[in-house]
């Protein structure tokens, strides 16, 4: 259905390939996952199946493209629009209509179908992606998994046989994206198309992905059957790591093979308990908020919530979004809306925010000015900030603007920029969205790092597998409330959806990490 | 009969010529009463008849700035004079002024024939205000572009897009306003602060609204957004010229028919040779027009079919027009706009009436709009 013969891509500005002699082939119906660590050139990979790359982004591109046997090298993205169906990573972002009826019939209409063909197809599309209740609203007021299934459905509305996906689900918080990703596999068993899909929590699709194709840092693509590939992947999902690590045969793919393999390790714990990692001692008090209450006209986003944080611990703060998270933060803060309630320790410059889109705090046109702006308005010795920068992440050039660097380096510069204020109390909100694997594990280094220091730090995020190996507390919100609030090890592993991959296989003894299974083997 | 009464939208354009028609009747008269009156049928058709998309609730503010139209007129007359007549109201003492301003009156007696003209003024310009405000709440302004013929399509998009990025930009901008907050450190507050507003807000927004139009570049392309057949050169300056001489002939006509300085032979008191032109110069448009989208392969969804409730809301609407226009030739012609000097108390003739009514028929004998929302009443959502 999809094949690539010999194609390579580089931008015209750089001499460095971003993808180098591709030779691949999808067969019809296939579900097909593409991996690789974030700019190795996946997004590029993706747009070169309808020639987005490098129609649409520039650059040079070398080799042949075919569809269903059909040359499409030289075609532009939008004749290919009945035989690719292409979703992005920010639905809003791509909508032109502002009612979903419409944005499902949008593409109909540029192709020229009939009204009455359109109208049924509307209709059809509205039930297979079961948003029917949501015809008539604004796509502005949907939530993010309502937004992007309608962003799916007006690509499948005419019908395309190839479905590419770019991180359909990383805007989104868990319970939307598994919505998401479950819609993407019923369409394969249902519809057979065939879809290409790009996904970092790939442990919700490998286990229906026909084939994976990795994109490694030097541009080379390796695809081959799942389990062949992720084995010699430097990327993988716990349960995968924990396959390799345990030598386990077939490798594990779902929590239900895991389990299986696990068995006899669960039964020997049952007699004999591992000894579990003791939790850090608390340190004193540096910041005690009591009764938050934030209310809008019509919602009362943060409802007489308690935080208490100490030093050198790490919280997370997890809840569906729109639960109160972001609000929270801002209310600690103290630049955010608070309409009740105390804060004791947030005195001016003792509390740093680094909010959801860091770039935003971004204007300048290097690092180094940046960091050179840091230092001034602290009042620091020039330079402190930008080596502050190198110990958190070595290896940005403090001559690069700052919109080019990824989005785990851009989180880096606005963190080290608040920490020229030495603040006793670090707040992030979301700071794992856009990261993959390797930069979450960075990212984990930091942590502790500060924490180590003596900061203490809340993390909102719908990240586990980061909470589990970072965090010391969990506090877990609903409509504004806390609804858990404990040590790790109390609140993750007891949640259906909370738990991470390792709990769900060691349940009910409350292993977290692969490195903590390993460690109670011994 | 049931069939005619389910509720659909009814033509966009249909909307905007009833609504053109009033305004043009409010046009031409001064007569209070009448402009008055075709305010209340304005505002009881568009309650009884306008959807539930945010624009038709934009109808308040148009009534609030025809108030506010009328109070300013008023008030202008009332400051600085101008149309003074013998009835003086009240006599306020007049603020000298220096004699570089002279020709201006500031306060000074005031003359109920200064009020009037004022009040009926006001209320001509906020009757024709209104009247627009009535269209543009009836006829979704989306639907309208959407139906326009295939050769003015990508202006279409282009404009719905542009409507699209404003609540976006309005976003940016405060959020970035709001992340600007948390660097404002105590120490670092003053004047070398103060102005990098604009850099740190606009740097960030703007670019932002950039990246985000070029993914909604890329999403259009991507689902074929200009995958038209394209015309060939010759055929394109044909068309072309077309256009552009049915537009010339068109404000030709339209000049002489307003100038009345047309020469030549008279029609029931119109002038044959201005009416001609705008005749032939909309006809040469619209084959413009019709060359230019034949090229256009793009199709609507839901279309809204022109049937019997969209004629039915052309001739209500022409019906006003033409009670004003028949009045203006006949014997009672003075009616429509009332003497101020003496104030005379207005009045209304049958056939004005009639207009009256024949324009409020759209409210009772026009399909309810379909209202999409109906099920959805939970707005609170759209907060989070």
């Amino acid at each position: 259905m999809i094949r690539l013969e010999q194609v390579s891509f580089r931008y015209a500005n750089s001499d460095a390939l971003r993808l180098r002699d591709v030779n691949l082939e999808i067969p019809e119906g296939e579900l097909a996952l593409v991996i690789g660590p974030t700019g190795s050139g996946k997004s590029t990979l993706l747009g070169c199946i309808n020639n987005l790359v490098p129609q649409f982004t520039g650059g040079v591109r070398s080799g042949r493209v075919l569809l269903d046997g059909i040359d499409t090298t030289s075609l532009l993205p939008r004749e290919l629009a009945t035989t690719v169906g292409y979703v992005g990573q920010d639905p809003l972002a791509g909508f032109v209509t502002d009612v979903v009826e419409e944005e499902l019939a949008y593409s109909m209409e540029q192709l020229g179908f009939s009204p009455s063909e359109m109208r049924r197809r509307v209709e059809e599309t509205l039930d297979l992606l079961g948003i029917a209740d949501l015809r008539g609203r604004p796509l502005r007021n949907l939530s993010g998994g309502q937004q992007q299934r309608v962003a799916i459905g007006s690509v499948l509305a005419s019908s395309p046989r190839i479905l590419v996906l770019d991180e359909p689900s990383s805007a989104l918080d868990p319970v939307a994206a598994e919505d998401v990703l479950a819609l993407v596999s019923r369409l394969v068993r249902d519809l057979g198309t065939t879809v290409v899909i790009a996904e970092h929590r790939m442990e919700r699709v490998i286990e229906f992905a026909d084939s994976v194709l990795r994109v490694d840092a030097g541009g080379s693509v390796t695809h081959g059957p799942t389990r062949e590939v992720l084995a010699g992947s430097p990327i993988r999902p716990p349960l995968v790591e924990l396959g390799v690590r345990q030598r386990w045969d077939p490798l594990p793919l779902t929590i239900r093979e895991g389990r299986r393999h696990a068995a006899e390790a669960r039964r020997g714990w049952v007699e004999q308990p591992p000894t579990l990692p003791a939790p850090p001692g608390a340190g004193p008090v540096t910041l005690a908020a009591e009764r938050i209450v934030v209310r809008y006209p019509q919602v009362v986003a943060v409802a007489g919530v308690d935080v208490t944080l100490r030093r050198g611990e790490v919280t997370a703060l997890m809840g569906r979004n729109g639960s109160g998270k972001s609000t929270l933060l801002w209310a600690l803060h103290g630049a955010g809306r608070r309409d009740a309630g105390t804060v004791r320790g947030a005195e001016a410059g003792q509390v740093a925010l680094v909010p959801q889109t860091a770039s935003d705090l971004l204007y300048l046109a290097s690092v180094a000015a940046e960091c050179a702006n840091a230092d001034a308005e602290a009042e620091l010795a020039p330079g402190s900030t930008l080596e502050v920068l190198q110990q958190l992440v070595p290896g940005i050039d403090p001559q690069s603007h700052p919109r080019d660097l990824s989005e785990g380096q851009k989180l880096a510069v606005v963190l080290a920029a608040e920490l020229s204020r030495r603040p006793g109390v670090i707040l992030l909100d979301e700071p794992t969205r856009g990261l993959d694997y390797s930069a979450k594990q960075a990212l984990n280094g930091i942590l502790t790092q500060l924490a180590e220091q003596g900061h203490s730090i809340v993390v909102a995020t719908h990240d586990v597998e980061l909470v589990a190996t970072t965090c010391h507390r969990v506090v877990v919100m609903a409509e504004g409330e806390v609804v858990s609030d404990g040590p790790t090890r109390d609140v993750l592993p007891g949640s259906a959806l909370l738990a991470t991959q390792v709990a769900k296989v060691t349940n009910p003894v409350p292993l977290l990490t692969v490195e903590e299974f390993l460690d109670a083997l011994h | 009969m049931g069939r005619y009464f389910l509720p659909r939208p009814i033509h966009p354009f249909a909307w905007w010529v009833w609504a053109i028609a009033l305004a043009v009747a409010a046009n031409g008269t001064t007569n209070p009463l009448l402009l008055a009156a075709i305010v209340a049928v304005a505002s009881l058709v568009t309650f009884a008849r306008r959807g539930d998309n945010p624009w038709a609730r934009g109808f308040m503010v148009y009534l609030v700035l025809g108030a506010a139209i009328v109070v300013v007129r008023v008030a202008f007359r009332v400051l600085f004079g101008g149309g003074d007549g013998p009835t003086v109201l009240l006599e306020l003492p007049e603020v000298p002024l220096p004699w570089w301003v002279q020709g201006i009156r500031l306060l000074g007696p005031i003359s109920l024939e200064a009020v009037l003209a004022g009040l009926y003024d006001g209320l001509r310009l906020a009757t024709m205000i209104i009247c627009l405000g009535a269209a543009n709440s009836l006829a979704n302004p989306k639907r309208l572009l959407a139906s326009l013929p295939g050769a003015l399509y990508e202006l279409g998009t282009i404009l719905v897009v542009a409507i699209g990025v404003f609540p976006q930009l309005g976003e940016s901008v405060l959020r970035v306003h709001r992340a600007r907050k948390l660097r404002r450190s105590p120490a670092g507050r003053g004047r070398r602060r103060r102005h990098k507003v604009v850099e740190t807000i606009l740097i960030p927004v703007l670019s932002d609204a950039l990246e985000r139009s070029l993914r909604l570049a890329a999403s259009m392309d991507v689902r074929g957004y200009g995958r038209h057949g394209t015309a060939s050169t010759n055929e394109r300056r044909w068309t072309t010229s077309i256009g552009l001489a049915g537009l010339v002939v068109v404000s030709v006509g339209a000049y002489l028919h307003l100038s009345r300085t047309a020469p030549g032979p008279t029609l029931l008191g119109f002038n044959v040779v201005s009416l001609g032109l705008l005749f032939a110069g909309g006809l040469l448009v619209a084959l413009a027009m019709r060359r230019a989208g034949r090229t256009v392969n793009k199709s609507t969804y839901r279309p809204i079919r022109w049937q019997g409730a969209e004629w039915l809301v052309v001739l209500c609407g022409s019906a006003m027009v033409a009670a004003v226009t028949i009045t203006q030739r006949s014997a009672e012609a003075a009616v429509l706009v009332p003497a101020i000097s003496p104030p005379t108390w207005p009045e209304l003739t049958t056939g004005l009436l009639l207009g009256l009514l024949a324009a409020a028929l759209p409210a009772f004998l026009t399909p309810a709009p379909s209202l999409a929302d109906v099920r959805v009443l939970n707005t609170a959502e759209g907060l989070s």
